[in-house]
């Protein structure tokens, strides 16, 4: 059959390289131009490499806003956020899947439902009811409306379905209750997707934008996109400060990624989660 | 011994005429309460609420709230703003879609073929969905500056006319368009790639045997195969287009030069937050919830439609 077989085809090889210097370009000229002096920024024709390769523009970013506040503030909220709805979707998940009760179909199809809701119909009801609450720039406020995901809960539906039922049932023949069934079975099983879902999560949080946006007015409990809109109305077109930042916020994404490209883009093509 | 035969004891209960094991029941409601509480919070009563305050004048300013009937949809078919809205939030939606899964699918079919450094470059064109939309902004932004931005330097060197890209009524949603392709155009690439990749060989390696040529390959085998894939993208870009928001509010917080680039949820966005109207911001929420619903049956149809005739 070999003789079948495609060869390395070269143009389309060149073709997709030359594309994908396309998708990289904005990164490395980001990273470069973190560096780069403000005449740097305005020479004519364009610098491509700094002049001096100084951390000045990092310092700068510091200084101009409480970058630091935003970054604490990304971290601590997609943390408590990635933490409770993984809780929250475990539990419902592991219920949808191993237990029988009254009302699963219907409990199963509610959840189902919001997923055809988009949040952005439901933006203003909700900002409403957490001003009520008096939790506008709380954490509690930028935190908890976020913590439902119905992609996570069937994400996790769809991994705890594959456990075979057969640890099921050996369990309950040692005397295992069904608590102990999830924390003594299914999770430890599961390791590899559940943190799967959790990066996920986590990611999503992290770049969060329209709610952060809306039940922020303080500077301090702005995340960091939010911080970085801002940035961008403040630093009135100092591009290498703003560069600076978006290395600062991009980066740890970027490592991230590269560490468990597998699982994400795994978990992509199986339930077409946007990211 | 006995441990198991106490375990093996089951206790029941009838509910609504079924028989259930109680141990069962009890866990599940413990453990289901808080995600019913969260959706009863964060779904149910937003979703109600959304629905009865689209009938009111809620102004959050002056904090009157009175029933208004239909008052607010008849404005809003009267408000040009919110038209050249939804008028952009189509174009946006055409242009993006057709040309997002046109690319995406070619780069993926190009991806499949027998090429080197497969991985590396599925992963560089994965990257720009990872990242904070925010913070990629802040990089095109700077390309689509009309004095020292990249994009006119380039082009004036080229002796090409320049543009003035976010900061002109006619350039302005397109610009907007630009990043919003090349940040997502990996999504859709990896999901195609997935597909293809589904497809068994032995149905290409058949078809050459009986001497079909490359593009008989294509368009009789692959691009069938990959139909439900491709539906699957076209619904959930219809869905996420019409969601923008982020880049928008970011790259012309005031939706752009005579408002050119803003979409639906910045119009309601500005309505809600910039001028209080929370309660003809609803509406336009409503009216946005029904236009998604509306072209995700029409997709579901079409798509439905299509595998009759095709069998």
């Amino acid at each position: 059959m070999a003789s079948l077989r495609k060869k390395i085809n070269i143009p389309v090889f060149l073709f997709l390289l030359a594309g994908s210097v396309v998708m990289i370009f904005p990164f490395v000229w980001m990273i470069f131009s973190s560096f780069k002096t403000v005449a740097d920024v305005y020479t004519y024709p364009p610098k491509w490499l700094p002049s001096s390769w100084k951390f000045t523009n990092y310092k700068k970013v510091f200084q101009m806003i409480p970058f630091g506040r935003y970054y604490f503030n990304s971290i601590f909220t997609s943390v408590a956020q990635t933490a409770i709805q993984l809780a929250l979707s475990i539990t419902a998940a592991y219920a949808l899947v191993v237990l029988n009760f009254p009302g699963r179909k219907f409990l199963y199809t509610l959840i189902r439902s919001t997923m055809f809701v988009p949040t952005v119909v439901t933006l203003i009801p909700l900002y409403l009811l957490v001003s009520k609450a008096g939790m506008i720039d709380t954490y509690a406020g930028i935190i908890l409306p976020q913590v439902l995901s119905a992609f996570t809960i069937f994400l996790l539906v769809s991994f705890f379905s594959s456990i075979p039922t057969i640890l099921f049932d050996s369990a309950k023949l040692d005397g295992c209750g069904y608590y102990r069934i999830l924390s003594e079975v299914v999770i430890p099983n599961s390791k590899s997707s559940i943190s799967t879902a959790m990066l996920f999560a986590f990611l999503g949080h992290w770049k969060s934008y329209t709610w952060p946006l809306i039940v922020t007015n303080k500077a301090i409990y702005r995340t960091l996109p939010i911080g970085m809109k801002y940035l961008v109305q403040e630093s009135s077109s100092e591009y290498q400060i703003m560069m600076a930042a978006a290395v600062m916020a991009i980066l740890p994404v970027l490592i991230v990624y590269l560490f468990f490209e597998k699982q994400l883009v795994q978990s992509i093509t199986l339930t077409g989660l946007k990211a | 011994m006995r441990k198991q035969q106490e375990a093996l004891r089951i206790h029941r209960v009838t509910l609504f005429g079924k028989q259930y094991e109680s141990a069962q029941v009890r866990a599940a409601v413990v453990l289901l309460v808080p995600t019913i509480i969260a959706i009863v919070l964060l779904f149910i009563v937003p979703v109600i609420q959304v629905v009865s305050y689209s009938f009111t004048n809620y102004n959050i300013a002056t904090g009157i709230k009175k029933y208004n009937g239909i008052a607010n949809y008849k404005h809003l078919f009267t408000d040009d703003r919110f038209f050249k809205a939804i008028r952009n939030t189509f174009t946006f939606a055409a242009f993006k879609l057709l040309i997002d899964t046109t690319l995406a699918l070619s780069i993926a079919l190009m991806l499949d073929a027998r090429i080197p450094l497969k991985k590396y470059l599925r992963s560089v064109y994965f990257a720009p969905v990872v990242v904070p939309v925010v913070a990629s902004s802040l990089i095109w932004i700077w390309f689509f500056d009309p004095g020292i931005g990249p994009f006119n330097q380039v082009l004036s060197a080229l002796g090409l006319p320049t543009s003035q890209w976010l900061y002109h009524e006619k350039s302005a949603l397109g610009s907007i368009l630009m990043f919003s392709i090349w940040k997502g155009l990996g999504y859709n690439i990896v999901l195609f790639l997935a597909g293809l990749q589904n497809i068994p060989p032995s149905y290409i390696e058949a078809a050459q045997v009986d001497g079909a040529k490359g593009h008989q390959i294509l368009f009789r085998i692959r691009l069938p195969l990959l139909r439900p894939i491709i539906s699957f993208v076209l619904m959930i870009g219809i869905i996420n287009t019409f969601k923008v928001f982020a880049e928008v509010n970011v790259m012309t917080p005031k939706g752009g030069p005579l408002y050119s680039t803003a979409l639906m949820v910045n119009y309601i966005y500005d309505t809600a937050f910039t001028s209080g109207k929370m309660g003809r911001a609803c509406s336009a929420s409503i009216i946005l919830f029904i236009i998604i619903f509306i072209l995700t049956l029409i997709q579901t149809r079409l798509d439905t439609s299509k595998s009759i005739t095709m069998e």
